[in-house]
């Protein structure tokens, strides 16, 4: 299956990135091959607002089941939710490490945001 | 890591003076004003600034008068009231009296057409782009505004993040944010395991910015009918907020009887009360040196900040773990 | 004639100056407006009765999903991540909007329809001692002021004496409350936060274009840095009320000063008459002593 993970680099080595809406990339990896393409998210990193609403709209663009990150703020939540991505956070590392430790155990899907949202 | 706001809903309490006393109680600590457009803390806080960066803001519009051809669609769909006439008496302009606001309709006494320009004025504009999105013929510019300065500076026990909205700017709750997520950054990198916000007062957005995502917030109240009641409203939103909430009363002296219902108050309502602060001129005098009172002081209100301190440390350690 | 109370720093006593100006101002008819929508206070001393309120709410959209057809214009126009299509849906963030109406301006098929969010209520009352107090209550939870604060001002009758108790700050609220007014009153403490803030509000108020005069208050005798400020900006210092805790005593009970100390009452019909003087007005002259009664 295809997961985004929030990334703070642009290679699989990446550490993640606990946030989402200003997270610096995402990667699209592959958990079977782990070929991955990269995301950048500049244009949502300086956003006057809605940061997380549109990375949820980048990343649900790009047809992934499921986003591994640090922290999913409300609104985030909501658009993620609307488009049928389930979120995993709480697993730290460089994205190959999240990914493998993410196939290899029980994933736990937030029931909801786990942090709240910034003001904007 | 943990975060503690102070807030108190009435200005003037105390906060910023509190702040800058924990500040200089915390061993290592990252310490935020978030009072963007009336910035105190640098004033009370012995401190360099190390870095300057800009502030950017929302949109603002702006029309250009060479290419403005008076069609009035601007005036027409502003919902702020932002956009008028310039160079023009004509009452006929009012959008209230129902005038459409076209060139053709604009006419002299003397029945000629006049030729009118709009003009937006930047402080009534609210950034929406509406205008701009209209424009038959593309008169108007939508850019992203530099509406401030962001600052980091050193202090004794840790970095000061701090900033200054312009003048009659807004987007203060944006700048709040920013300065919020750059503390956690650098609390992060330093492995500082505390961030303080002096919070601004009120229960606007620059508030519920600096209280979002917070473990704790301190509310620092006076016994005064005014500072109870709007202690009450910003206990309300910190509670909506899901923070933890503890209290002290500065200038507690003044008026023992509302102090001693201020402390049953807290009891009904799932406050810590973490004590009282009696009036001392030793705070305004501290000011003046530009120390934090603890600092400066070791009279009767600095010696009850530290109780005061002590006890919301106490407590702090027992809140959950936030996800970094 | 609008004259606001602002200072830029919290808890110089704008409210208290505002209540009881409007006490002596009351004789020759004045309207009092809190526009510390946030915080309001005004009304804690002036205990009105007939006290109507009124709920206020602004513009958010709703989407008829029936007339949609996923263009997405709506999302494109906002500026404010408010409204957005996502997998087939529309979702909407009310907290987000800013009422600008846009998307349904662009909405092809008349889908995007108005709602409304609550932003607070609007309060309106008889004080006894013979004037009206209109004030605003922000919903706690709602995190824009000035849709509020405008509804506020719409109250203000341009023919009579409006006196306007300002948010403390120098932004959007404070701005709101200030712009157009006649006049304002800055009402200043002599502490090194004060003056920053001070000189902050004046800033604030010459890109607005408002004539301004200082109160200094909690004053403590002698000439110092606010004077000097003034001197150096070419504002008039019109009053100065001395600190005391006898009057610290009197506002922490929520009680008028010019009933409890008979020197404030001459402090603030000196006050006032200087107010109406320097701002000026197209009403009826004052006989002074008339007021000095």
């Amino acid at each position: 299956m295809k997961v985004a993970v929030s990334s703070s680099g642009n290679t699989l080595e990446s550490d993640l990135d606990p946030r989402f809406g200003r997270a610096s990339y995402f990667l699209i990896v592959d958990t079977e091959t782990f070929n991955f393409e990269v995301k950048p998210n500049d244009q949502n990193m300086n956003l006057p607002q809605g940061a997380g609403i549109q990375a949820g709209k980048t990343v649900a663009d790009c047809g992934v089941d499921v986003l591994i990150t640090g922290n999913c703020g409300p609104k985030a939540y909501n658009v993620l939710q609307a488009a049928g991505i389930k979120v995993v956070t709480g697993i730290k590392g460089s994205v190959k490490e999240v990914v493998e430790q993410f196939k290899s155990s029980d994933p736990k899907y937030l029931e909801g945001p786990n942090v709240d949202g910034h003001w904007v | 890591m943990k975060e503690l706001t102070v807030i108190s809903g009435k200005g003037g309490t105390g906060k910023t003076s509190i702040t800058a006393s924990i500040a200089s109680l915390a061993e290592r600590r990252v310490v935020i004003d978030a009072d963007v457009d009336a910035a105190n803390l640098f004033l009370t806080l012995e401190h360099e600034v190390i870095e300057t960066d800009e502030f950017q803001g929302g949109h603002k519009a702006e029309i250009n008068p060479d290419l403005c051809t008076g069609c009035g669609e601007c005036f027409q769909k502003c919902q702020f009231d932002a956009i008028s006439i310039t160079n023009s008496e004509d009452p006929i302009a009012e959008k209230s009296a129902g005038g459409s606001g076209t060139a053709s309709q604009l006419a002299g006494k003397d029945g000629n057409k006049i030729r009118e320009k709009f003009t937006i004025d930047p402080i009534s504009c609210e950034g929406c782009g509406v205008c701009a999105h209209f424009c038959p013929a593309d008169a108007i510019s939508f850019e992203r505004q530099i509406c401030g300065e962001k600052y980091i500076s050193t202090t004794a026990n840790g970095p000061m993040v701090h900033a200054r909205l312009g003048i009659a700017e807004e987007n203060s709750g944006l700048l709040v944010s920013q300065l919020r997520q750059r503390a956690r950054a650098m609390a992060k990198e330093q492995h500082i395991p505390l961030i303080i916000t002096d919070g601004p007062p009120g229960i606007g957005c620059p508030v519920i910015a600096s209280i979002s995502n917070a473990d704790a917030v301190l509310i620092v109240t006076e016994p005064t009918l005014s500072g109870m009641h709007d202690m009450e409203r910003v206990r309300k939103l910190a509670g909506q907020m899901g923070a933890a909430a503890f209290l002290c009363i500065n200038k507690a002296d003044l008026n023992p009887e509302a102090s001693e219902n201020i402390k049953a108050f807290c009891e009904t309502h799932n406050i810590r009360f973490a004590g009282e602060i009696p009036f001392d001129r030793a705070v305004i005098e501290s000011m003046k040196m530009g120390q934090s009172l603890v600092t400066y002081s070791d009279g009767p209100a600095s010696r009850a900040v530290k109780k005061v301190w002590q006890n919301v440390m106490s407590f702090i350690g027992e809140t959950k773990e936030r996800l970094f | 004639m609008i004259v606001t109370v602002a200072s830029g720093k919290g808890g110089t006593g704008k409210t208290t100056v505002t209540v009881n100006l409007a006490v002596i101002a009351a004789k020759e008819g004045v309207e009092v407006f809190d526009c510390d929508v946030e915080e309001p206070n005004a009304h804690l001393f002036v205990k009105p009765h007939n006290v109507l309120t009124e709920e206020v709410s602004t513009m958010i959209p709703a989407v008829d999903m029936e007339l949609c057809t996923l263009c997405g214009e709506c999302e494109k126009i906002c500026q404010f991540s408010a409204i957005t299509l996502i997998a087939k849906k529309i979702m909407i963030f009310p907290e987000m909007c800013h009422s600008c109406k846009g998307c349904s301006m662009v909405c092809p098929t008349g889908a995007v329809q108005e709602s409304s969010r609550t932003l607070g209520s609007l309060l309106s009352g008889e004080s006894s001692r013979g004037f009206n107090l209109t004030w605003g209550e922000l919903r706690v939870g709602e995190a824009m002021s000035p849709p509020l604060i405008k509804q506020v001002k719409e109250r203000i009758h341009p023919d009579r004496f409006a006196l306007v108790d300002a948010p403390p700050g120098t932004s959007c609220p404070a701005v709101a409350t200030l712009r157009d007014s006649d006049f304002a009153l800055l009402v200043a403490e002599e502490t090194p936060f004060g003056l920053n803030d001070l000189a902050l509000t004046v800033e604030a108020l010459k890109k607005l274009d408002v004539p301004m005069g200082i109160v200094i208050n909690r004053a403590d005798g002698e000439k110092g840095i606010i004077d000097k400020y003034a001197d150096q900006e070419s504002i008039e210092v019109m009053q100065r009320i001395p600190f005391s805790r006898e009057a610290a005593k009197v506002c922490a009970k929520g009680l008028f000063l010019v009933d409890e100390i008979p020197q404030m009452k001459a402090l603030f019909e000196e006050l006032y008459l200087k107010i109406i003087s320097k701002a000026g007005s197209g009403r009826r002259e004052i006989d002074q002593r008339e007021v000095m009664k």
